[in-house]
């Protein structure tokens, strides 16, 4: 299956960034750049700005102040993105039948979708269960088509909002092995997470955010080691940053 | 004979008379059921999701235009199909077609605003995902008219009501008429004034059996629908 598409969204670069809904600043001021393919995790309290920055380089909300860039140009239509949400709505069809749904929305001929729709529930562990409803499927099984239904277009960017919430181990460890497999395949990853863990096992580059504004930013091995800020330091020694 | 027992009578044999009328009644509700049908729920997908100047007035209209009254619709038909009327040269009055469409017009409103009510709450829960798998706005009212389907049943259920219970317009539009235009409420209305109560009772049961029926293959499709498809 090829998970290429020849225009990159790559770099994603935010230059002064911030966002504001009903009088709250939700992002302040954030620059930023997303320019490798290794993973990117963000990570900070509730309330940090996580899912609205997601939803940002996904393209579903514009800045108020500042701009995005994906590959260089403004305005690009989000068709190499894809994101999955922290609860992510399953239509009311199979498992398949979601999948199929999102190969018909990415443009994939009529022919090609029922195989195309089988690779993907390979991909992402549901074999044997395309047939079952998709709200009937467990938290984790409903966190792997959601996977499987971003992946219907070849995105070049995967974006995952917080994609082990509230899972158990089991079902967080699958879901760490997809997002590993789709990384290893040249689709850069950016995720969220509370888990501090699921960020040293995942990251390449981290994100740190608190209130709306980036903390600190990096390559996960230096951030890991060698925390720049205080507030890096103290979120590391798992003290909450409030 | 008691009354009650006649009107058994009539139903258990099957009278000839009953069965006719009894399968116009289906003819006309459920052709109008389909018609308001294909009119109202992607009228009210349509307003659900589209955003446009004086969309809060026609959904007050919309709701306001659920409690027409009967009589009004059939009056309004019948100045427009009657021969002084600007349809009059149809040939419709007085017609099983002229009574299909005040029923339509009785149903359409109806299904309309239900649609809209349903679609407006799923696309709360679907907007995110859909924006983001890029897909259209006919998409999108497709996607919601399907997803929405089980609870869409309730819109046709209540179409279904309204035409199968409704008597003043089909009255003024179709006239009555003995085995051309005479439908269960009607035929109903009229046996009583003329005291046929065995007839008027019999089909009075069978009418109520049907709505009960029909609602009961709804609700058991609907379970169905959900237990498959989820």
């Amino acid at each position: 299956m090829s998970m290429r598409a020849s225009v990159s969204d790559l770099p994603i670069v935010l230059e002064e960034v911030s966002f504001a809904s009903g009088g709250v600043t939700i992002l302040d001021h954030i620059s930023l750049a997303f320019a490798t393919r290794a993973p990117a995790v963000l990570i900070g309290p509730n309330g940090a700005g996580k899912t609205t920055l997601l939803r940002l380089l996904m393209g579903l909300i514009a800045p108020v102040r500042g701009r995005v860039t994906w590959g260089g140009r403004e305005d690009v239509e989000p068709t190499h993105r894809a994101i999955v949400f922290q609860r992510p709505v399953m239509l009311r069809r199979s498992a398949a039948g979601n999948i199929r749904y999102a190969l018909a929305a990415a443009g994939v001929p009529r022919g090609e979708r029922a195989d195309r729709a089988d690779e993907l529930c390979a991909l992402v562990g549901l074999n044997g269960l395309g047939r079952r409803p998709a709200r009937k499927l467990s938290g984790g099984e409903q966190q792997r088509l959601a996977l499987a239904r971003a992946l219907a277009k070849e995105p070049q960017i995967l974006l995952l909002d917080e994609p082990t919430a509230s899972l158990d181990p089991a079902a967080t460890k699958a879901i760490e092995d997809v997002i590993r497999s789709i990384a290893a395949r040249g689709i850069k990853v950016v995720m969220s997470t509370h888990d501090l863990g699921e960020a040293r096992r995942l990251a390449g580059e981290i994100v740190l955010m608190h209130r709306g504004r980036l903390i600190e930013n990096g390559s996960a091995d230096t951030f890991f080691a060698d925390p720049r800020t205080e507030e890096a330091r103290r979120f590391i020694r798992g003290e909450l940053l409030v | 004979m008691p009354t009650g027992f006649s009107a058994l009578q009539l139903v258990l044999t099957a009278d000839p008379a009953l069965i006719a009328i009894v399968r116009l009644s289906l003819i006309v509700s459920l052709s109008a059921v389909l018609l308001a049908a294909l009119i109202g729920v992607p009228f009210g997908a349509f307003l659900a999701l589209v955003r446009f100047p004086g969309r809060e007035a026609v959904i007050v209209v919309l709701n306001a235009l659920m409690g027409l009254p009967p009589v009004v619709v059939g009056l309004l038909i019948y100045l427009l199909l009657s021969r002084a009327g600007p349809l009059g040269s149809w040939g419709l009055l007085f017609t099983p077609q002229a009574m299909i469409v005040a029923q339509t017009v009785l149903c359409a409103p109806i299904m309309a605003a239900l649609t809209r009510q349903t679609v407006e709450d799923l696309w709360t829960e679907y907007r995110d995902e859909l924006n983001a798998m890029d897909v259209g706005p006919f998409g999108r009212i497709a996607t919601l008219i399907w997803d929405g389907r089980f609870s869409l049943v309730t819109a046709l259920l209540a179409g279904f009501g309204r035409a199968a219970a409704e008597v003043g317009a089909v009255l003024i539009v179709g006239g009555n008429i003995d085995g051309f235009t005479r439908v269960m409420t009607t035929a109903i209305a009229l046996e009583t004034s003329k005291g046929d109560l065995p007839l008027a009772i019999g089909l009075g049961l069978v009418l109520i059996g049907i709505v009960v029926a029909v609602n009961a293959a709804a609700w058991g499709l609907r379970r169905a629908g959900e237990r498959f498809a989820g």
